[in-house]
C-alpha cells in the first residue's frame, strides 16, 4: 500500500504484462470490480461530477476512439484528455500532488481489495452482472480499457502511455500488481469483500446507471435518455448516499490498517493522509450538500400530526401528576393505524428525551429538548388550587409538549427510532426513571453536565472547517440575539397584561363617571365608552396570550434548541478531542518504539509495534468517527436551519395575524362607539 | 434644549379647546414656544378687532409664571367671585424627557449606534408630545379668558396680551407661598364649616352634590386613564425595543457568510421590522389617548375644582349673609348699630344674590361647555383610534402578505 504510494515504477511494466494476461481471462470481472470500488470510494468527493465524467467522455471515446484505438493507440492517449481533465482534477489531484506521501486509503485500499475479488470470490453480487455490461464497464472507468475489454490487441505501450498520463489508472494497476501477493492471502480480504458488497447493495443506482449508460452507449447511441434521467435521480438522492458513502469508506479504511500491518514504513503517510482527505472530503461536499439540501425544500413533508390535549390531573397530593392525551394522525405506513391515542405523563416525555439523547446525541443529531421541569408550577397544580396561574401553567406546558413532540417526529432520523414509535403507539410505557429533578439520577446528570462544561473549556479545538467555524459563531450570536429578543417580548407580554388590567380599571372608573354625569347623552356615551374599554381589555388580554404563546414561547423554544445545536457541536468537539488524544498517544508509542530501537531491545520491540498498530487503528477509527459526526452535525444543522426558518415564518405569520385580528376588532369597537360619541348633545 | 416650532407640526391637535375662538373679535394662539433650561417662553399671538387694543395683530413673549400671575390676579378680583375662573395651566413638566435625555447622555458610549438613534428618536417624540401639551394648556387658558364676556375686558388680561416687554412678574416669595398655603388650609376648613349652612336654592344644592360627586369620579378616572396610557406607552416602547432587536438580529444574520442559506430566516426578521412602524402607530394611539382623553379628564378635574371654588365663594357669601342677618337681629335686639347692620346685611344679600345669579349662569354654561368638550374629544379620540387601527391593519396585512409570498 504504502509502497505503491512511494511509487516504484520499475516493477510495474514487468508485472504489468502477466497481470494483463491474467486479466484477459476474467478481465471483465476484474475491471468491473475496480470500477465499482473506484466509484464507491471516490464518490463522496464527487457527488456532483460523476455525470460529467461519465457522460462526456463516452461520446468522444466511444464514437470514434473505439474504432481508432484499435488501429491507432497513439490517439488514444490524446482523446481521453477531455474526459480525464476532470478525472485528473477530482481523482488524481490529491494523489498527484502528494503522491509520494499519501496512500489515500479510500482510493487505494478498496482497489486492491476489490481486485482480489475476481481471484478469490467471484461469486459475489458485484461481479455477477450481465456480461454485456461488463464488457463495457471498463470503458467508463478509464477510457483506456476498451481495447482491453474488447480484447483487441493490447500493447504494453498503450498502458505505458496511460500511466504516464494518469495516476488514476496507475493505481489500480499497481494495486493489482502488488496487492494480491502480500495481502490477498491473508485473512482480511474476505472481510473487506463483504463490506464492499454491502455497500454496493445500498446504492445500486449510482453503480448501475453509469454502467448502463456506457454499456448502451457503447452498443447503441440512442439509449442515452433514460440513463441520464436516472443519473439525475441519483443526484437527488445524494444527501442520503453521502452518509452511506462515508460510512462505507470508513469501514473500508478501517480494514486497511490491518492490511497495512505488515508495512511499518507506511505508518507515516497513512497518518498524514487523513488530514488531506478530511480536508478534501469535508470541504468539498458541504458546498454541494448545502445546495442540495437547499433545493430539497420541503420535499420531506410528511403526514404526521401530533396533538397533545386534555391535560388531566391524576392522583392527589404530592404524588399527583398531569397526564396528557397524545393523539397521532398519520398516513405513514410505519405505524399500525392511521389514528391512535395514548395517555402520557410529563415524565414520559422527559424519559423519551433521555432515551433519545442517550442513543443519538453522540451521533451529532440535534435532539429537541423537552420543556423544563418546573417544581414550583407543578406544586401549585398538585396542591390543586384552581387559580388562573396554574391553569396557565398547564396550558403552557401542554403547548410546549405538543411542540416538543412535533419537533421530534419532524426529525427524519428520530422518527425512525423505535422509542419514538413506542411512545406514540404503545398503550403502556414503562415508568420513566431518573427524570425527577431531585433524584440521584438527576444529581448524577448535573454532575455530568458540570464535568462536561469543564472539559469543554479545557478543549481548545483548532477549527479547520470554515463551515463549522462560522456556524458555531452564528449559532452563538443567534442565541444571544434571541435571548435579548425574548427578554423584550417577555416585557411586552407583561406590559400588555398591565395595560389590560389598567384598561379594566379605567373602564370601571368611566362607568362610575357616567353614572354620575347629569347629561343623559353624555352619561350614555360614557357608559358606552366603559363597555368599549371593557372589550378592549379583553382584547389586550387575548393579545398578551398571543404574544406569549406564539411569539415568546417560540423564542424560548429556539433558545433551547440552539442550546441543543451547541450540544451537537460539543459532541463533535469531543470526537475531535478523542481523535487528537489518540494521535498523541500514537506519537508517544512511536517515540517509545524509536527508543527501543535505539536501545536495541528487540524483545520489547514487537510489543511496541503491536501497540503502535493498535493505536493507529484507533486513530483512524476516531478520525472516522469525527468525520462522520461532522457530516451528521452539518446535515442536521442545515435541516434544523430550514426547519427553523419555516417555523419562524409560520409562527410569525400567525402572530401578525393575531395582531391583525386585534386591530380589526378594535376598529369594530370604536366604529360602533363613534355614533354614540356623536350623539352627545 | 432644542427649540421646537409648533408651526412645523401641521396637524395641530387641540386637546381641550372647544371652539373657544368663536368670537372673532379677540383671537389668541400660541404659535411658538422656546424651551430654555427649566423656563418655557411662549409666544402669545393676538389678533383683535377690539378698539381697546392699540394694534390689531401683535405677539408678545410670556413665561409660565406670567400665566400664573394672570390667574392669581383674576382670582383675587372681588368682582369675579361669581364666575368660574379658568384653571391655571399646570407647570410645564419636562422631567420625563429630561431624565431620559440624561440617561441617553450617560449611556452614549455603552449603546450601539442603532440603540442610540432609536432612543434619541423616542426621546424626541416624547419631548415633542410634552411640549405640545404644555403649549396647549396655556393656549386654552388664554382662550377661555378671551372668549368670556367679562374676562376678555379685564385690564390685566389685556396688559398680559399687549405689553411687549417682559412682564417680569415677581415670583412669589416664601412668605407669600406660605400665605397661599395657609389660605388654602383655611378655605378647606371653612368649606367644611359652611357645608352645614342650609342651602336655600335647589339648583345650587343639586349642583353642589353633583360637582362633589363628579369631581371625585373624574379624579379617579383621570388617575386610571393616566395609568392606562402609561402602560400603553410601555407597550409601544416594547415594540420599539423588539423591532430594534429584530433589526440587529436580521443584520447579524445578514452578515453571515451563509447568506444564501440563512436568507429565509433573516428575511422573516427583516419583514418584522415593520413592527417598528407598528410601534409608532401604537405610540400615537397612546399619545392621542393621552391628549384626547386623559388631558380632557385632567382639564375638567381642574375646571370642576374651579366650579367648586365658585360654589364655595357663593356658600361663603351665603354664610356671610346669614351671619349678617344674625348680626342684624342682634343689633335690633340690642337696639344699636342697626343701620350699619342693615347696611351690612343688605350688602351681603346683594353680593349673595349677585353671586347666585352669575353662578347659575356660569354653571349652566359650564355644563354645556363640558358636554361639548367631552363630545368633541371623544369623537376625535374615536376617530383617531379608528385611524390608527386601520393603519395597523394595513401594515400588518402588508407584512403578512409579504411573508406569505416568500
Amino acid at each position: 500500500m504504502a509502497a505503491s504510494s512511494e511509487r516504484s515504477p520499475p516493477p510495474f511494466p514487468d508485472s504489468e504484462e502477466p497481470e494483463l494476461l491474467e486479466d484477459s481471462d476474467e478481465g471483465a470481472d476484474a475491471f468491473t470490480g475496480t470500477s465499482i470500488s473506484e466509484m464507491d470510494s471516490l464518490s463522496p468527493d464527487t457527488t456532483g461530477p460523476p455525470k460529467d465524467i461519465f457522460n462526456e467522455p463516452p461520446e468522444d471515446i466511444f464514437s470514434d476512439p473505439l474504432s481508432e484505438i484499435n488501429s491507432e493507440p497513439q490517439k488514444n492517449v490524446k482523446i481521453p484528455s477531455p474526459g480525464s481533465d476532470e478525472a485528473v482534477d477530482l481523482f488524481s489531484d490529491p494523489l498527484d500532488d502528494e503522491a509520494d506521501v499519501i496512500s489515500s486509503p479510500e482510493v487505494q485500499n478498496p482497489v486492491p481489495d476489490l481486485l482480489k475479488e475476481p481471484v478469490e470470490a467471484p461469486k459475489s453480487d458485484v461481479i455477477s452482472e450481465p456480461p454485456s455490461d461488463l464488457s463495457s464497464k471498463p470503458v467508463h472507468k478509464n477510457a483506456f480499457d476498451p481495447p482491453k475489454g474488447a480484447k483487441t490487441a493490447v500493447s504494453a505501450e498503450l498502458f505505458d502511455d496511460d500511466d504516464e498520463e494518469e495516476d488514476l489508472f496507475n493505481e489500480p494497476l499497481k494495486g493489482v500488481t502488488k496487492k494480491p501477493q502480500p495481502s490477498a492471502v491473508s485473512g482480511p480480504p474476505v472481510n473487506v469483500f463483504t463490506e464492499v458488497k454491502s455497500e454496493v447493495k445500498v446504492k445500486p443506482q449510482v453503480k448501475d446507471d453509469p454502467t448502463d449508460l456506457f454499456a448502451e452507449e457503447a452498443v447503441t447511441a440512442p439509449a442515452t435518455k433514460p440513463s441520464v434521467s436516472s443519473s439525475s435521480r441519483t443526484n437527488g438522492v445524494h444527501s442520503e448516499e453521502q452518509d452511506i458513502f462515508s460510512e462505507a469508506t470508513v469501514e473500508l479504511s478501517l480494514d486497511s490498517p490491518r492490511n497495512d500491518r505488515k508495512k511499518k514504513d507506511a505508518v507515516k503517510p497513512s497518518v498524514s493522509a487523513p488530514a488531506a482527505s478530511v480536508a478534501s472530503s469535508s470541504s468539498k461536499p458541504p458546498s454541494k450538500t448545502l445546495e442540495e439540501l437547499e433545493e430539497e425544500e420541503s420535499e420531506d413533508k410528511f403526514d404526521l400530526n401530533i396533538s397533545v390535549t386534555n391535560p388531566e390531573k391524576v392522583g392527589d397530593g404530592m404524588n399527583a401528576y398531569m397526564a396528557y392525551k397524545v393523539s397521532t394522525q398519520t398516513s405513514l405506513t410505519m405505524f399500525r393505524s392511521k389514528t391512535f391515542t395514548v395517555r402520557r405523563r410529563f415524565s414520559d416525555f422527559l424519559g423519551l428525551y433521555e432515551k433519545l439523547s442517550e442513543k443519538h446525541s453522540q451521533n451529532g443529531y440535534i435532539i429537541p429538548p423537552p420543556p423544563e421541569k418546573s417544581i414550583l408550577g407543578m406544586t401549585k397544580v398538585k396542591v390543586g388550587k384552581e387559580d388562573p396561574s396554574s391553569a396557565e401553567f398547564v396550558e403552557r406546558r401542554r403547548a410546549a409538549l405538543e411542540r416538543y413532540l412535533q419537533r421530534v417526529v419532524s426529525h427524519p432520523s428520530l422518527l425512525q427510532d423505535p422509542d419514538v414509535r413506542e411512545f406514540l403507539e404503545k398503550e403502556e410505557l414503562p415508568r420513566a426513571v431518573g427524570t425527577q429533578a431531585l433524584s440521584g439520577a438527576g444529581f448524577l446528570k448535573m454532575l455530568n453536565k458540570a464535568t462536561d462544561a469543564v472539559s469543554k473549556m479545557t478543549i481548545k479545538m483548532n477549527e479547520q472547517d470554515v463551515w463549522f467555524d462560522e456556524k458555531i459563531q452564528d449559532v452563538e450570536n443567534e442565541e444571544q440575539q434571541l435571548r435579548k429578543l425574548h427578554v423584550m417580548v417577555e416585557s411586552l407580554v407583561n406590559h400588555r397584561k398591565e395595560l389590560s388590567g389598567n384598561t379594566a380599571v379605567f373602564a370601571k372608573s368611566v362607568a362610575m363617571l357616567g353614572s354620575s354625569e347629569d347629561n343623559t347623552a353624555l352619561s350614555r356615551a360614557l357608559s358606552q365608552l366603559a363597555e368599549v374599554e371593557d372589550r378592549i381589555e379583553q382584547l389586550h388580554q387575548d393579545q398578551a396570550a398571543n404574544d406569549f404563546f406564539t411569539f415568546s414561547e417560540l423564542l424560548a423554544d429556539y433558545i433551547r434548541l440552539l442550546g441543543a445545536v451547541r450540544g451537537c457541536f460539543d459532541q463533535r468537539m469531543k470526537a475531535w478531542q478523542r481523535w487528537q488524544d489518540a494521535e498523541n498517544m500514537l506519537q508517544k508509542k512511536r517515540e517509545a518504539e524509536a527508543k527501543l530501537l535505539w536501545a536495541n531491545k528487540p524483545d520489547k520491540l514487537q510489543q511496541a509495534k503491536d501497540e503502535i498498530t493498535e493505536w493507529e487503528a484507533k486513530v483512524t477509527q476516531f478520525e472516522r468517527d469525527f468525520e462522520r459526526i461532522s457530516a451528521t452535525v452539518q446535515k442536521d444543522v442545515i435541516r434544523f436551519d430550514k426547519e427553523k426558518a419555516r417555523d419562524f415564518k409560520r409562527q410569525i405569520i400567525k402572530y401578525l395575524e393575531s395582531l391583525l385580528h386585534s386591530q380589526q376588532q378594535l376598529i369594530k369597537y370604536w366604529e360602533a362607539f363613534l355614533p354614540e360619541a356623536k350623539a352627545i348633545a | 434644549m432644542t427649540s421646537i416650532s409648533e408651526d412645523s407640526d401641521k396637524e395641530k391637535v387641540r386637546s381641550v379647546s372647544v371652539d373657544l375662538n368663536h368670537d372673532a373679535s379677540l383671537l389668541i394662539d400660541i404659535p411658538d414656544a422656546l424651551c430654555e433650561r427649566d423656563k418655557v417662553k411662549f409666544t402669545v399671538h393676538t389678533k383683535t378687532t377690539l378698539s381697546s387694543f392699540q394694534k390689531p395683530d401683535f405677539s408678545v413673549p410670556r413665561q409660565h409664571e406670567d400665566f400664573l400671575w394672570l390667574h392669581d390676579t383674576i382670582v383675587e378680583t372681588e368682582d369675579y367671585a361669581g364666575l368660574i375662573i379658568p384653571p391655571a395651566p399646570p407647570k410645564p413638566d419636562f422631567e420625563g424627557p429630561r431624565e431620559k435625555m440624561h440617561k441617553l447622555g450617560e449611556g452614549e458610549s455603552s449603546m450601539t449606534k442603532e440603540e442610540y438613534a432609536k432612543m434619541k428618536q423616542e426621546l424626541e417624540a416624547e419631548y415633542l408630545a410634552v411640549f405640545k401639551k404644555t403649549v396647549q394648556v396655556h393656549e386654552v387658558f388664554l382662550q377661555r379668558l378671551s372668549s368670556h364676556p367679562v374676562f376678555s375686558k379685564d385690564r390685566n388680561f389685556q396688559i398680559f396680551l399687549e405689553y411687549d416687554q417682559d412682564l417680569t412678574v415677581r415670583r412669589k416669595n416664601a412668605k407669600e407661598m406660605f400665605g397661599g398655603f395657609f389660605k388654602n388650609m383655611v378655605k378647606t376648613a371653612d368649606e367644611v364649616l359652611i357645608s352645614g349652612v342650609k342651602e336655600v336654592d335647589e339648583f345650587f344644592e343639586q349642583e353642589k352634590t353633583f360637582l362633589l360627586d363628579y369631581s371625585g369620579k373624574i379624579k379617579d378616572a383621570t388617575a386610571k386613564a393616566e395609568k392606562m396610557t402609561r402602560s400603553h406607552k410601555n407597550v409601544a416602547d416594547d415594540y420599539n425595543h423588539i423591532s430594534g432587536a429584530l433589526n440587529s438580529t436580521a443584520a447579524d444574520n445578514n452578515n453571515s457568510a451563509f447568506k444564501k442559506h440563512l436568507e429565509k430566516c433573516a428575511d422573516v426578521f427583516e419583514k418584522l421590522r415593520h413592527l417598528c412602524v407598528l410601534q409608532k402607530v401604537e405610540d400615537r394611539v397612546a399619545s392621542d389617548q393621552e391628549l384626547k382623553l386623559t388631558e380632557l379628564l385632567r382639564y375638567y378635574t381642574r375646571d370642576i375644582q374651579a366650579a367648586k371654588d365658585l360654589l364655595y365663594r357663593r356658600a361663603r357669601a351665603l354664610a356671610d349673609y346669614e351671619n349678617s342677618n344674625k348680626a342684624l337681629d342682634k343689633a335690633r335686639l340690642k337696639g344699636k348699630d342697626i343701620a350699619q347692620a342693615e347696611e351690612n346685611q343688605k350688602q351681603c344679600l346683594q353680593k349673595f344674590d349677585k353671586l347666585s345669579e352669575s353662578g347659575r349662569k356660569e354653571l349652566t354654561s359650564f355644563k354645556a361647555r363640558r358636554v361639548v368638550a367631552f363630545r368633541k374629544n371623544l369623537v376625535e379620540m374615536t376617530e383617531l383610534e379608528i385611524k390608527h387601527a386601520k393603519n395597523s391593519v394595513s401594515l400588518l396585512q402588508g407584512s403578512i402578505e409579504m411573508l406569505k409570498s416568500n
